[in-house]
């Protein structure tokens, strides 16, 4: 049995699990109503498939979830490398950038974080353009090595901070005070809110929205989302702070507005990528979301920044 | 029998593999065939095409399907010719000489009476990566041939660009799959059905908002 988890994360994904039964219901009993419902029954059944997925990943063991998330940036980078324009003369670079995925994850698995933290943004930024210039091809070079790197840094290294996370507790050493911290926790705790602040942010929009923060983006972010997903998040993880993570009262209240603000730019930032590009969805992966980009567009912001946030102050 | 090596190298190998390195955007995927007799035209760019094409379509139709691929290249040594007749299932084309379309388009016709589905690549060769080549006249005939069978144009993107002609390295890309609304041959002649056709193609082609080649 795996000593390090902790029984808040059973009850916290216990909670989620009954969270999306009553959403199923809810949803169906509209539908039964003859309500126009689809996008919404489309939405929660990917988002079963998310959280079952998440569940046995988080669950199993170490090394599943390792795989899992190495597996949640590789489909990312696919997504992202096949949306933007490439180069031909790029095609074997690109499969060396897609090659530093289980590099990056191995280094989790060994738990070594100098190598973790540097790898993608100085030993990738500096190899990959290398190897453009043996290919050798000029033209549209500074585009095609800066769009790579942009790739790498959010869908490889930021979002192998959500599986450094796993490890942190034990790279860190100690427990805290008298409890025992599990990595699972605080991975549950940065997902849960992240994925929550997203639905918060648009509750909010559609009910009170009014003045819009980023109109050329995305018409649809208000300030009134904003502001009350924030608060929204910064109350929920006040609640599933005990439960997941070390966290004095306090820090969990900074940790939730964190989370809460920079959800909202990774967001925006894929809306703005989106844009640029001129298209609405990154794909059809999740039926009702879009691609696989749309749900871990926040996590790219909020895993690194919540992850430092914890390393700093807890280990 | 004859059917088990195909229906395990697709299910256990193909399959599997395409979904998890290349992965599928299916635009209009309730368009596809879902019985044979039937024609699926699409352009050509790579040789996963055909394999693609094959793993779209329910695993039950599989031992219907039969892709229509040059005897010239696929036929040139033992090896590849075992493979391509009876694991792929491809149908020969003897293209090139003065042979009367009757004789060319036999084979196909017998499958199309047999109620197979057809994958048929009009540009004849994959060509340039990701161009549209100009359609061939054969679609046209079987059109005239089996004025009943719908015949469904697909418009594929990004193939070219994970397995290009050329290359024999793999790059992970998604595949954008874009299904058009079937046509048939009846009530007009050949002319106007490949214009059809080639108007068809150009419009899913427009469909695609994906960034294309620098």
């Amino acid at each position: 049995m795996n000593l390090a988890l902790g029984s808040g994360v059973y009850m916290v994904l216990a909670g989620v699990w009954l969270f999306l039964i009553l959403a199923t219901i809810g949803v169906e009993r509209l539908a039964a109503r003859g309500r126009s419902v689809e996008e919404l029954q489309q939405r929660i059944s990917s988002w079963w498939t998310i959280v079952v997925v998440c569940s046995i990943a988080l669950l199993l063991s170490r090394t599943v979830a390792l795989v899992f998330f190495a597996l949640v940036s590789f489909l990312a980078l696919k997504e992202y490398l096949s949306l933007i324009p490439t180069r031909r003369a790029d095609r074997r670079v690109l499969f060396w950038a897609y090659l530093s995925i289980p590099i990056q994850y191995y280094w989790i698995g060994i738990e070594w974080y100098g190598m973790f933290i540097i790898f993608v943004p100085v030993y990738m930024f500096l190899l990959l353009p290398v190897a453009m210039i043996l290919v050798g091809e000029t033209q549209g070079y500074l585009r095609a090595a800066g769009t790579l790197h942009w790739g790498l840094m959010s869908m490889v290294f930021s979002l192998s901070h959500l599986a450094f996370l796993l490890v942190l507790p034990h790279v860190g050493g100690q427990a805290i005070g008298e409890r025992a911290v599990s990595g699972q926790g605080l991975v549950l705790f940065l997902i849960v809110l992240t994925q929550l602040n997203d639905v918060a942010q648009y509750c909010w929009g559609k009910l009170l929205g009014r003045r819009r923060i980023a109109p050329k983006v995305s018409p649809n972010k208000t300030v009134e989302g904003f502001v009350g997903g924030v608060l929204s998040t910064v109350l929920i993880a006040y609640g599933l702070g005990p439960w997941l993570t070390p966290f004095t009262p306090l820090d969990t209240l900074l940790a939730g507005l964190l989370i809460g603000i920079a959800g909202f730019f990774g967001d925006l930032g894929i809306s703005a990528l989106k844009r640029d590009l001129g298209i609405k969805d990154s794909g059809t992966l999740l039926p009702g979301h879009g691609g696989i980009l749309d749900r871990v567009d926040s996590l790219t912001y909020t895993a690194p920044l919540f992850f430092h946030f914890t390393r700093y102050y807890y280990f | 029998m004859r059917q088990l090596p195909r229906l395990l190298f697709f299910t256990l190998l193909v399959r599997p593999v395409l979904f998890l390195i290349l992965g599928f955007n299916v635009r209009h995927r309730e368009r596809l065939p879902v019985r044979g007799p039937a024609i699926i035209v699409a352009n050509h760019n790579s040789h996963l095409d055909a394999p693609v094409l094959m793993s779209l379509l329910p695993l039950r139709l599989l031992p219907r399907i039969r892709p229509v691929a040059a005897a010239d290249y696929f036929l040139s040594n033992r090896w590849l010719a075992w493979f391509a007749l009876h694991i792929i299932g491809i149908i020969p084309l003897r293209m090139g000489g003065r042979q009367p379309k009757e004789t060319l388009l036999a084979e196909i016709a017998a499958a199309l009476q047999n109620d197979s589905i057809i994958i048929l690549f009009p540009e004849g060769t994959r060509g340039e990566p990701e161009k549209f080549g100009k359609f061939r006249a054969g679609i046209g005939v079987l059109a005239e041939w089996f004025p009943q069978v719908p015949i469904h144009p697909i418009y594929l993107y990004g193939l070219g660009k994970a397995l290009p002609r050329g290359e024999i390295l793999l790059v992970p890309f998604f595949c954008d799959v874009f299904v058009g609304t079937a046509l048939r041959g009846e009530g007009g002649d050949r002319r106007s059905f490949m214009a059809r056709l080639d108007g068809t193609m150009r419009r899913l082609a427009e469909e695609n908002k994906t960034a294309t080649w620098e």
